[in-house]
């Protein structure tokens, strides 16, 4: 090999092997993911639409729809995400194995939406980590697709060797919250319409 | 003559409404449902409706329907909201009246006596904020965001079965040994009192 002795030290070949390793692992992951449909509201009804023949998801490797979270790698919240079912979605991200994903669909399951209300969920970010937001109310089947081919990008970007580039669990803390009570309560405050919205004697 | 009949008005849609005295409820009821030419077979719905003045009385509404003669009737109870907010169950005439009591008591807070399992139906058992529908009750709930979340994420919703739940897991006897312990233990979720009047 003429170019061997250009290599300046064997951390180069170890790189190199890494970026190798990572490559192929990332993209077998990310183009077969296998999604775990939790559709609440009218969003299903697009996400039915996204998996359905005309837009197809299969296409980027979602053939299989696991409806078993044991089996799944993606959890697609598709609607919004009333405080009873909080722990719902917790233990099903809870049963998922490593490594998982998170797509929050549509304006509810991202924000809480227009359910500024005393029984929703203000974004399911409060409860699991979220990877993919995707907007909309709810969002075309286009729109899902693009979030799954950004969230497609965002796993060719992790790496087995990099901690920092990779995903960790996220449990629970001794009060089981995921996010200090301070941040919850600034990521709920109202905000655009629903600031005029009060009702309280 | 209905039993206990206070006054009657026509709602705006014509149909007939019949305010009963409180006490005289079950009376009146078991009148439109038994005499022949009432036949008030069918429960539409139970609800109530709280005024946003204040010094009007709470009602207590029932949709009556005699499915032969074709023809509705509504028959309300008038509840002072500094009195005891508690009516007669109607469960024993209809039985549909059963989840429909306990959406009223869920929301409202009212109480119906002689209801054989009367608990929340929307909100979960141990929620403590109190009664959504009444207009006391902030638009975003008492406590803080962080709070309901924290509350939520600790309600562990598969302690709380009711009573029918626990019955057929006795008769399936299928279930997975830790839960049956649990559902033997009787290990259900403590009601705080809520903080609401």
């Amino acid at each position: 090999m003429k170019h061997v002795g250009e290599v300046k030290s064997s951390n180069y070949l170890i790189a190199k092997f890494q970026d190798l390793v990572d490559w192929a692992v990332n993209s077998s992951r990310a183009n077969s993911l296998w999604p775990m449909p939790f559709g609440t509201a009218c969003c299903a009804i697009e996400f039915m639409a996204t998996a359905a023949s005309r837009y197809d998801f299969a296409r980027f490797g979602m053939e299989r729809q696991a409806f078993s979270p044991r089996q799944a790698d993606v959890l697609i919240c598709a609607g919004r995400l009333p405080f009873k079912l909080a722990p719902v979605i917790r233990r099903i991200y809870d049963q998922m194995p490593q490594p998982k994903w998170v797509i929050s669909m549509g304006a509810c399951a991202s924000t809480g939406g227009i359910f500024d209300n005393y029984s929703m969920v203000q974004g399911i970010d409060t409860i699991v980590p979220v990877d993919v937001y995707v907007p909309g109310c709810p969002p075309r089947p286009e729109g899902l697709l693009y979030g799954i081919l950004l969230l497609h990008k965002k796993i060719k970007g992790e790496s087995l060797f990099d901690a920092v580039r990779r995903r960790d669990e996220q449990p629970l803390d001794e009060k089981g919250l995921r996010l200090p009570p301070e941040t919850i309560d600034e990521v709920s405050e109202p905000f655009g319409n629903s600031v005029h919205q009060f009702r309280s004697s | 003559m209905i039993p206990g009949a206070q006054r009657e008005s026509v709602g705006r849609d014509g149909e007939r409404i019949v305010f009963v005295a409180r006490d005289r409820l079950l009376e009146a009821m078991r009148y439109l449902k038994d005499t022949p030419d009432q036949g008030f077979n069918y429960l539409v719905d139970v609800t109530a409706v709280e005024f946003r003045d204040r010094e009007r009385p709470l009602e207590v509404v029932w949709f009556l329907r005699s499915l032969e003669r074709k023809v509705d009737i509504r028959i309300k109870v008038e509840l002072n909201a500094a009195d005891e907010l508690a009516v007669d169950s109607v469960y024993h005439l209809w039985h549909g009246a059963d989840w429909l009591e306990r959406e009223v008591y869920d929301m409202f807070g009212i109480t119906f006596r002689g209801h054989p399992d009367l608990r929340r139906i929307l909100m979960w058992e141990t929620y403590a904020e109190g009664y959504p529908l009444r207009k006391s009750f902030p638009l975003r709930g008492r406590f803080s965001r962080a709070e309901q979340v924290r509350q939520a994420l600790n309600a562990n919703p598969e302690a709380h079965y009711s009573m029918e739940e626990l019955s057929i897991a006795d008769a399936g006897g299928d279930l997975p040994e830790d839960m049956r312990e649990r559902l033997k233990r009787g290990e259900r979720g403590v009601i705080p009192d809520p903080p609401n009047p």
